[in-house]
């Protein structure tokens, strides 16, 4: 939500003068056509040659540090339950030549690890993983070369093993006395020494995740569990909406409570420290009963949300154009697609630790990013980059861009108020669901023909959308700065540029079309902060082709697989395609008209892991019950550094997308968000959780890693859509395809 | 001699009288496959079969629609319902419409045995033939389901299904209620027909009859207090037709809290209906409220009776996160705050402890909805003892309820759900 | 001061009647497995068993657990020695980000107590009040599946 404030101090917003964009804040270019300087996670990019994450990072030691205590190796990208530690510490292993245990693996730091920027996008393997590949074996080699001359033997005659060297004559050489003898502050070269991908011994094996044992046996796992001496305990208490102000409020009541420590109010910021978890709810209880709010800006409502983003002020995007054939004289088939807002929902609410010790905020927080988190919070804090040290602690999934780097704000806000005391905030179940920044609500329309022999001809497709990328490129785009009584403003939004793609992620079809019109329409003044979540704008957009395609593959008598593959010309999409296909016993041959089987396509950003799945549903009239019984995929994510983390990342992918599918939307009406409990924003429970889900993969050793965490949005989405149409009669073209009317309200 | 004659000849009269009033023929079975009605019809009826919430007893926990099986705990044992699918040899496929009539109007099966009045034939046999034909159109166009009748758990004596007849002889008034002008007229014959109001509550005799005289008096199912309804007016809050629509159609009340116990899958039906149709019933449901006695309103002042501060402890630990009046529920989502409560106001404090022990189930399907967890396990018999003290001092003004124990013991033992 | 027995070791805890026995395990016993999902008993992440039954921590007041026995993930297995679900857990890496498998693992747990060899449709019932974001439903109801059929991973 904008806000028209006049106590905004101009000095706070120079990087806004008369609307246009001038001074972009450090590492984020101003517009989306420069972008190329930073890739799209918000690091800059050094030395554009070099594989992976090397382009930020390019040093050696930034990556593997070796000493007398042993190897650590360090990585910008974070755990965020897609098992990616255990994954970076397999490539780690393996061109180290270690066993996994000899690696100590330190995840994003702002004082110890590179800058990785987020970790988001399905790029974690493809760019960190990439890094640490290549590093190591750089590295490995590098300690070679340096052992071969300290034993006077070719590097031919030499071994490297858990940490030793050693020559065919029997002599050694530790890790530790060799990297002596060579200098890892060096810049990284584009090659790396090749390795027989038919040699590896952990890429490619379902290592079991370090993390799980201690996760299932109670261990101290998640940033929720650190409890640091003399740590307080603290609640914020938000604006009932965003945009309510604060009327009144008289802290002196609970400022007497029981444990309670100190209020802090600055603002329509609000926050109690108490000493204890309980007391600090029970009074930020007596905080919420005492504060007075102004109404907030109406709503535009959930049954009026697409007519608002259809009229609201757009930037109109060319996503892409081509015209190489004539246009078809056959009828169009059009249709309209559209997405209501969604929400990460994470388990566990948002939480971050925050502690003011000898001048520098140091931060425990689950956010993406390290990095830009650091910059948000020291221009928020009004102190040097170097005054702020964020230290990645897992939290609950989160999916994308939630609550993880506001709360972090939070906390660094209240602990500023009792320098030297650490502070704990978690947010309670309704500010995680009112104050995460949503899944944008979309809609999309589409035209397209066919030519006389019923291919695909022309293609026009145009989307609207608010913001899929809001992160934290200031201190404006972290909430609790903008509630402060001198508030920061959020950056102007700038949309993730192509090929990645922002709400037109993955807006262009994989299939061979003549003449093609894709178009994004960016509406930046939005009724909700909206931000990134899971594949993005990918979830619809696969949903409004694929449908389309389905569709229009039957008009012509033909089998919607037969017609994608005739429609496609890399191999490795028609791989994925025919492996679930075949799988899943392709064409559908059930004969129960209460059941029907839907397939879809895409490969995800048109660029990284390829992903095909048939599902079949089951509708029941009588009560409006749908069920996934059952749902068969087939993935390509290049060279498979861990299969059975793999298969994890797509089955829950799977099972998460068909409930925002079937399920999810953010319900609001003019003057009130609903959904700020699990019983205003129901997700699949265990009762709608499919028979079977059975995941196929087909690995590519050698060739580049893909990411596999996102892939599975978009095309399980499409394929249980057009199943369900299929079982109902009718197409449907409205997320959620299965809301039932809210209990409580007509 | 003649003695002997007359009494022979009486009895031969007793038993003809008695042949007649336990025997009923077997109707002819149709070829089982049904004549398909068109669209229209088949919608009507569907408006009609919700109006009579079938699909509520006629399925079974996790079971098809229709199919039958569901339990129905009565005084006399467990009734289970039968399949009303079109399935020839276990549903209702065979049957004509003259034969699902008569089931309606008189309890009768096809066959000719006589159906157990848990089926609400006293209330179907007042609805319109036409709608009867419509329902019967719209359950002959559902999916045939084999489903064979469970066996009801009932001692010998109530297996004697002949001796129903004497029962219609006192509590079957057989025929159509006219369709009346007006709403109140149109809700009469919802509330007295299809959607059969009294069946929970009007209380029950002895046999299970509907108590003569003392109609909508409200009774108690499934160990819930079915609320009498001619006392709507009387409430500390007075309920409106608002209110009541909004009740009946959504599920909840903002003055008087939400639909909970047998009455939510009711509510789950009626909000499928047309507007209109819940308007009537609301309508003619207020049109039945006795006169206002002496309300007894005089607020209690809390003198921390026993059990009070106990009371307060539990609720701050396991109610305040939803209860309070600062609580995101109460503050954002207008639910009715506890001092509204029906429940809570209530004459016996059946439903609260019936709420707190078995709370408010999740939906069927995942939608917006209204749940409360079941603080069974949570919570000891005397801790609801004294969180029933607190709720009523605090949020009813009222005196404490008396021999709540009794209550929590029967819930705890057998509120769980039905088989 | 209240007598608290979990796991089998008996606690005096100075935290107030009312506080909520999640809070009570968490902040005076210093235990992680018990975690703060809702605070309304909707996700089941602070699931723990008490006198056998699975109970919603969050909205469970310390005053009412009184003599009766409170078994957190803790007191299941160690790392050393999972229990035979820990390690059906483990063995099927029923576990994406983790944050609810604790409530998973305990409710599951209670369950198998009560009727050791439970059918998948029994489970599926039972498991209903605890809610997995990540999409691991799958995992961990295989995790379940392999230990009530007796076949211990």
């Amino acid at each position: 939500m904008t806000r028209h404030d006049d106590r905004v101090d101009i000095s706070r917003r120079a990087f806004i003068v008369n609307g246009a964009l001038v001074v972009a804040f450090a590492t984020m270019a101003p517009a989306r056509l420069l972008a190329q300087k930073v890739d799209t996670l918000g690091t800059v990019i050094l030395a554009p040659n070099l594989p992976g994450s090397l382009k930020s990072n390019p040093f050696l030691d930034a990556w593997i540090k070796i000493d007398d205590s042993g190897i650590t190796v360090c990585t910008g990208k974070v755990e965020l339950g897609t098992g990616v530690r255990t994954a970076m510490l397999q490539i780690a292993a393996e061109q180290l030549s270690v066993r996994p245990a000899l690696i100590t693996l330190v995840t994003a730091d702002t004082a110890r690890t590179p800058d990785e920027g987020y970790t988001a996008g399905s790029h974690s393997m493809a760019d960190g993983g990439t890094a640490l590949f290549n590093a190591a074996a750089q590295v490995r080699f590098l300690l070679l070369t340096a052992a071969s001359s300290r034993l006077g033997v070719p590097v031919s005659r030499l071994t490297a093993k858990d940490g030793e060297i050693r020559a065919d004559d029997g002599r050694k050489v530790t890790y530790a006395e060799a990297v002596k003898d060579i200098q890892l502050h060096r810049q990284a070269d584009a090659t790396s020494p090749a390795v027989d991908p038919k040699t590896f011994t952990l890429i490619g094996t379902s290592l079991p995740r370090v993390d799980i044992p201690g996760k299932v046996t109670g261990g101290a796992a998640y940033v929720q569990d650190m409890r640091l001496p003399g740590m307080l305990h603290a609640r914020v208490v938000r604006p009932p909406l965003p945009g309510a102000r604060l009327k009144q409020l008289d802290v002196t009541a609970v400022e007497k409570l029981p444990g309670v420590v100190r209020v802090v109010v600055d603002g329509d910021f609000i926050g109690v420290l108490a000493d204890d978890e309980w007391r600090a709810i029970v009074a930020a209880r007596a905080l919420t009963r005492a504060a007075g709010w102004t109404a907030a800006p109406a709503l535009p409502g959930y049954a009026g949300i697409h007519a608002a983003l259809r009229t609201l002020p757009a930037k109109v995007y060319p996503t892409a154009s081509r015209s190489t054939a004539p246009v078809s004289t056959k009828p169009a088939f059009t249709c309209t697609h559209t997405k209501q807002y969604v929400q990460h929902g994470s388990i566990g609410p948002s939480c971050a630790v925050a502690q003011l010790a000898d001048g520098t905020m140091t931060v425990w927080t689950h956010t993406q990013g390290v990095y830009p988190l650091r910059g948000g919070l020291a221009e928020m804090l009004g102190v040097p980059l170097d005054k702020v040290h964020c230290i990645h602690v897992e939290g609950s999934g989160c999916y994308g861009h939630n609550g993880a780097d506001d709360v972090a704000a939070d906390a660094a806000l209240l602990a500023r108020a009792v320098p030297g005391q650490p502070v704990r905030v978690q947010w309670m179940r309704d500010q995680e669901q009112l104050w995460e920044p949503y899944g944008p609500a979309m809609a999309t329309d589409l035209k397209a023909t066919l030519d006389d022999a019923g291919n695909l001809r022309d293609w026009n497709f145009a989307l609207w959308s608010t913001p899929h990328n809001e992160r934290i490129v200031n201190a404006g785009r972290l909430a609790p700065a903008t509630l402060l009584a001198k508030p920061f403003v959020s950056a102007p939004p700038v949309p993730i540029p192509n090929p990645e793609g922002d709400a037109d992620r993955n807006a262009v079809p994989p299939y061979r079309i003549p003449n093609l019109d894709v178009t994004m329409n960016f509406v930046p003044e939005m009724p909700f902060r909206t931000s990134a979540m899971r594949s993005l704008g990918a979830h619809i957009n696969v949903v409004s082709i694929e449908t389309t395609v389905d569709e229009l593959a039957r008009s012509v008598g033909q089998d919607p697989v037969d017609f994608r593959i005739r429609h496609l010309d890399d191999p490795r999409a028609v791989e994925v395609i025919r492996t679930a296909a075949r799988e899943f016993g392709w064409p559908y041959r059930g004969t129960d008209d209460r059941k029907a089987a839907g397939f879809a396509f895409s490969r995800y950003k048109n660029i990284m892991g390829y992903f095909a799945i048939a599902v079949e549903v089951a509708y029941d009239p009588d009560t409006n019950a749908v069920r996934l019984l059952r749902a068969v995929a087939a993935i390509d994510c290049g060279q498979i550094v861990n299969p059975d983390g793999a298969r994890n990342q797509i089955e829950g992918g799977i099972l998460q997308s068909t409930s925002w599918t079937l399920y999810e939307a953010v319900d609001f009406d003019e003057i009130q968000v609903h959904s700020n409990d699990w019983s205003g924003y129901p997700i699949m429970r265990f009762s709608q959780v499919p028979d079977e889900v059975s995941v196929h993969i087909v690995d590519r050793p050698g060739l580049p890693f893909l990411g596999a965490a996102e892939i599975a949005q978009g095309p399980t989405a499409a394929a249980v859509t057009i199943a369900l149409s299929r079982v109902m009669g009718s197409p449907l073209r409205d997320l959620p395809l299965m809301r039932h009317a809210p209990f409580g309200r007509t | 001699m003649k003695r002997r004659t007359v009494l022979l000849a009486a009895s031969g009269v007793l038993c003809a009288v008695a042949f007649a009033i336990m025997w009923r023929p077997s109707l002819r079975e149709t070829t089982g496959t049904p004549i398909p009605a068109d669209a229209a019809t088949i919608a009507r009826g569907a408006r009609v079969v919700a109006q009579g919430d079938c699909i509520v007893c006629h399925t079974a926990r996790e079971g098809t629609s229709y199919a039958g099986g569901y339990g129905l705990k009565t005084p006399f044992g467990t009734i289970y319902s039968t399949n009303i699918t079109p399935d020839a040899a276990t549903g209702i496929g065979r049957w004509s419409v003259d034969a699902f009539r008569r089931a309606l109007r008189h309890g009768v099966s096809r066959d000719g045995h006589f159906l157990y009045p848990a089926f609400p034939y006293v209330h179907y046999t007042r609805m319109a033939d036409a709608d009867i034909d419509d329902a019967y159109a719209f359950l002959m166009s559902r999916r045939p389901v084999d489903a064979p009748p469970r066996k009801n758990e009932l001692p010998l004596l109530f297996r004697l299904r002949p001796s129903l007849a004497f029962w219609n002889l006192l509590f079957l008034k057989s025929g159509a209620v006219p369709a009346g002008r007006g709403v109140v007229e149109r809700g009469r014959y919802l509330a007295e027909g299809a959607g059969h109001c009294a069946s929970c509550h009007t209380p029950l005799d002895f046999i299970g009859g509907e108590e003569h005289g003392k109609p909508y008096d409200g009774a108690t199912v499934d160990g819930w207090d079915a609320p009498p309804l001619n006392r709507l007016d009387s409430a500390t809050r007075p309920w409106t037709q608002g209110q009541l629509v909004d009740y009946l159609s959504t599920g909840v009340a903002s003055e008087h809290g939400a639909a909970a116990g047998p009455m939510r899958p009711v509510v789950d039906n009626l909000s499928k209906l047309p507007r209109a149709d819940v308007e009537a019933i609301a309508s003619y449901v207020l049109s039945l409220q006795k006169p206002r006695g002496v309300r007894n309103d005089t607020p209690v002042n809390p003198s921390m009776p026993a059990g009070y501060a106990e009371g307060a402890s539990l609720f701050a630990g396991g109610c305040a996160g939803c209860h309070e009046p600062s609580a995101p529920m109460m503050a954002m989502e207008g639910r009715p705050s506890l001092d509204m409560a029906t429940s809570i106001h209530a004459d016996t404090p059946r439903n609260a402890i019936q709420t707190i022990v078995n709370g408010i189930g999740l939906p069927d399907e995942p939608g917006v909805s209204v749940y409360m967890p079941s603080f069974d396990d949570a919570l000891s018999n005397r801790d609801i003892a004294n969180l029933l003290v607190y709720l009523r001092v605090r949020f009813g003004k009222k005196e404490p309820w008396r021999a709540t124990n009794k209550i929590i013991e029967e819930v705890g033992k057998d509120g769980s759900a039905p088989p | 001061m209240i007598e608290l027995r979990v796991n089998g070791v008996l606690h005096q805890v100075e935290a107030g009647p009312e506080t909520p026995l999640l809070y009570v395990l968490r902040n005076d016993l210093r235990m992680n497995g018990a975690k703060f999902g809702c605070g309304m008993g909707q996700c089941g992440a602070c699931t723990v068993i008490v006198q056998g039954k699975p109970v919603f921590s969050c909205v469970t007041p310390l005053s009412s657990i009184g003599a009766r026995e409170v078994v957190t993930i803790e007191g299941l297995g160690t790392l050393a020695h999972p229990s035979p679900l820990q390690a059906s857990f483990i063995a099927h890496q029923a576990a994406q980000c983790g944050y609810c498998i604790s409530g998973m693992i305990m409710r599951a747990q209670a369950l198998l107590a009560a009727n050791p060899h439970p059918d998948e449709a029994t489970i599926r019932e039972h498991m209903e009040p605890n809610l997995c974001r990540c999409g691991t439903h799958m995992r961990i109801l295989a995790a379940i599946r392999v230990v009530a059929a007796g076949e211990h991973a």
